[in-house]
């Protein structure tokens, strides 16, 4: 006779779940106290995977590099900082289980993470809430630090990007009708239009189409064509990477002669395998150029060269800042209380970083210059920097 | 004009994969009443077996035209098997169970695949190279691919041998019989599970077909590539009338059209809701779809 399955439940609901979810929280609980008295629990989270997984691999390599450095002399506060690394696979649901999970399994005293604005935007409220700084490297859509006064970040905000692609599309390559080409998923994408449209116009150029598409999309010749019939001189398009590619090579097959213009969405040496020389000639803003000849840039890149044998792209380099501003913040506060970590955040002054001078201001974003840089066969050229 | 004429052209280029996607979708549906959700990553395993081999052969051969047959061919194998081994494992077990529990399956299957690929392909896109050099031709201001042209070309191709091969061979005799009734088949001496495994076998390697063709004209592939399109094309199916082949073609062609048509001269930020709300209605006043009744061509 077989037993009544509900009947075989009844041990396993009563008994041996309730025993199971103890086990587990004690086991958590009891890890070795003395190893955890010699530690600072840092969280990171970020796309390793998934269609920006340059962005969260770049930053990755960038955070790891600096804890290195970091914990060989000696580590923060006699402390050696530890590292929980979350992948999101760049969605944003995914961001928030993910700084759920850093925050209450690994109890981290502050988080890293992400790089594209609609997935920082998802997690923050969970930092704000269990009141853990997070410090974003390159979300740069400004409702991100909006979310809450435990929300930093250490990149420049989309009112500045779109105002320096706006002017140099204007007066540096003298364009004066454009078109936009923006991601409808993507909170990134559809401030920096917004931005860059605003700027662009008041400079007393046109915006003679405004077209979109959403993440994922592989066809964009209904959008391309539409553009060309109007005939601009250039098209933004503030997308990620693996879209940008295939605008570039559509935009190219459709024979659309115009400049195409972006952000720092674009940096990722998948852009290139992607789009290839479709994107000969076009420029998007940056917040670093490898090439740049400041010693501190070069010693960085020449150091990260020897560790991964490959150049560090923007976001490595973010990466390694906010991950040195944090532990710089840490040492200040004394210990890791969240809110003396938050307060000595806050007070980022004139820190001498890889991506420039970081000092953050009363919104928590910091104030840096931005560059922009020229794209010709797979090479990012350095072409201007621009200061706020 | 030109421009209008373009949009057409995108529209044909669009409507053919999602065409030679929805004719698995219709087999099956023909056959077995079962819409197998699993078909559009199916069509993302052509694509990255089609990727695999590609990077063996890309180069070796000499020849792009040889090296895109290879590939192909390569792909459809591949993912006709693996269309026949979801039938035996996973569709036949459950064939006598309430047609709920097939769907069900279905849409565990097509979870299975997607997150299968991620762990075993990686998650990130991945470039599939261009075996066929792209080449552009001018008419009156429209430009017209050769890939274009290709995809195009194969989609109806194939869409004739198929209707060939179901109305003037054995086998294809006895699929439209299983397809009417599969106990009546049976007891006329066809091995209906056969039939229905070569049903899969064909369906998928379609399904492969295209994910290799689409590859070629927009080289971006990752493993979740499959939802959308598959959706898309399980509506075109439908919108064509499920069941029947010429439908499915039918709809894939309005599907891509109102889809670049609303894009390029309504708003493309409601591209996928317009195209779709248009499916809505037409499907409000002929449920059957376009050639769903009348016609008995049901596979």
């Amino acid at each position: 006779m077989r037993l009544n399955p509900k009947i075989r439940l009844i041990p396993f609901t009563f008994f041996l779940l309730p025993l199971l979810v103890l086990g587990s929280i004690l086991m958590s609980c009891g890890q070795n106290s003395a190893e955890e008295a010699n530690i600072i629990r840092i969280g990171e989270f970020g796309s390793l995977t998934g269609p920006t997984a340059t962005f969260g691999q770049s930053t990755a390599k960038g955070v790891d590099m600096a804890l290195e450095k970091i914990n060989q002399s000696g580590g923060v506060l006699g402390k050696q900082l530890k590292l929980f690394r979350e992948d999101d696979q760049g969605k944003p649901e995914e961001s928030i289980t993910a700084v759920t999970k850093l925050i209450n399994k690994d109890r981290v005293v502050a988080v890293l993470g992400q790089v594209a604005s609609s997935n920082t935007i998802a997690a923050a409220p969970v930092a704000q809430q269990n009141r853990i700084p997070l410090v974003t490297p390159a979300s740069t859509n400004p409702k991100v630090t909006e979310i809450g006064d435990y929300i930093f970040r250490i990149c420049f905000i989309d009112p500045f990007q779109g105002a320096v692609m706006a002017k140099f599309a204007y007066n540096s390559l003298g364009l004066r009708k454009i078109a936009i080409l923006r991601d409808v998923k993507s909170d990134y994408s559809m401030g920096l239009a917004n931005f860059f449209t605003q700027n662009f116009e008041a400079l007393g150029g046109t915006i003679v189409a405004n077209e979109s598409y959403s993440a994922g999309d592989k066809d964009f010749g209904a959008q391309l064509t539409t553009i060309r019939a109007v005939k601009p001189e250039g098209v933004f398009v503030p997308g990620y990477y693996t879209e940008v590619g295939l605008i570039a090579r559509q935009a190219n097959t459709l024979g659309l002669n115009a400049v195409l213009l972006g952000g720092d969405g674009w940096d990722s040496a998948k852009l290139w395998e992607i789009g290839g020389t479709a994107l000969n000639g076009s420029y998007y803003s940056n917040h670093y150029s490898a090439e740049d000849p400041n010693p501190i840039i070069q010693a960085f890149v020449e150091e990260f060269r020897a560790k991964y044998k490959e150049e560090p792209d923007a976001m490595s380099a973010l990466g390694y800042d906010a991950a040195m501003i944090l532990a710089d913040a840490i040492g200040r506060a004394g210990n890791t209380g969240a809110d003396n970590i938050k307060a000595a955040l806050a007070t980022t002054r004139e820190y001498q970083g890889i991506t420039g001078n970081i000092s953050l201001d009363e919104h928590r974003n910091a104030l840096k210059s931005a560059v922009v840089l020229e794209f010709n066969d797979g090479v990012a050229r350095y072409k201007e920097t621009v200061n706020p | 004009m030109e421009t209008f004429l373009q949009q057409i052209v995108n529209g044909l280029s669009l409507g053919s994969i999602y065409a030679l996607v929805a004719l698995g979708y219709t087999m099956v549906y023909g056959i077995l009443r079962l819409i197998n959700f699993a078909h559009g990553d199916v069509y993302m395993l052509g694509a990255f077996t089609g990727y695999y081999i590609s990077l063996r052969v890309h180069g070796f051969l000499g020849n792009a035209f040889l090296e895109a047959t290879v590939v192909m061919l390569g792909a459809m194998i591949v993912c006709g098997l693996i269309g026949m081994a979801i039938e035996r494992f996973a569709y036949r077990p459950v064939r006598r169970a309430p047609r709920l529990t097939m769907l069900i399956i279905a849409i565990g299957v097509s979870l299975f695949l997607e997150n299968g690929s991620q762990l075993l392909f990686g998650a990130d896109p991945k470039f599939f190279p261009q075996i066929i050099e792209e080449r552009r031709m001018l008419f009156w201001g429209v430009t017209i691919t050769n890939q274009q042209v290709i995809v195009l070309g194969v989609a109806l191709a194939l869409m004739v041998l198929l209707n060939l091969f179901i109305h003037y061979t054995r086998t294809g005799t006895a699929m439209r019989a299983v397809s009417f009734n599969l106990d009546a088949a049976k007891l006329m001496g066809i091995n209906t599970n056969a039939i229905i495994a070569l049903t899969f076998g064909i369906g998928s390697s379609l399904a492969a077909a295209a994910g290799i063709l689409v590859s070629l004209n927009l080289p971006g592939i990752d493993p979740l590539m499959g939802i959308m399109t598959g959706l898309k094309a399980f509506v075109a199916a439908v919108l064509g009338g499920i069941g029947n082949i010429t439908g499915a073609l039918l709809g894939g062609l309005i599907l891509g059209m109102a889809e670049v048509m609303v894009a390029g001269y309504g708003s493309s930020t409601y591209r996928d809701a317009i195209a779709f709300l248009i499916l809505i209605v037409i499907l409000l006043f002929k449920p059957e779809g376009i050639l769903g009744k009348g016609q008995v061509e049901k596979v």
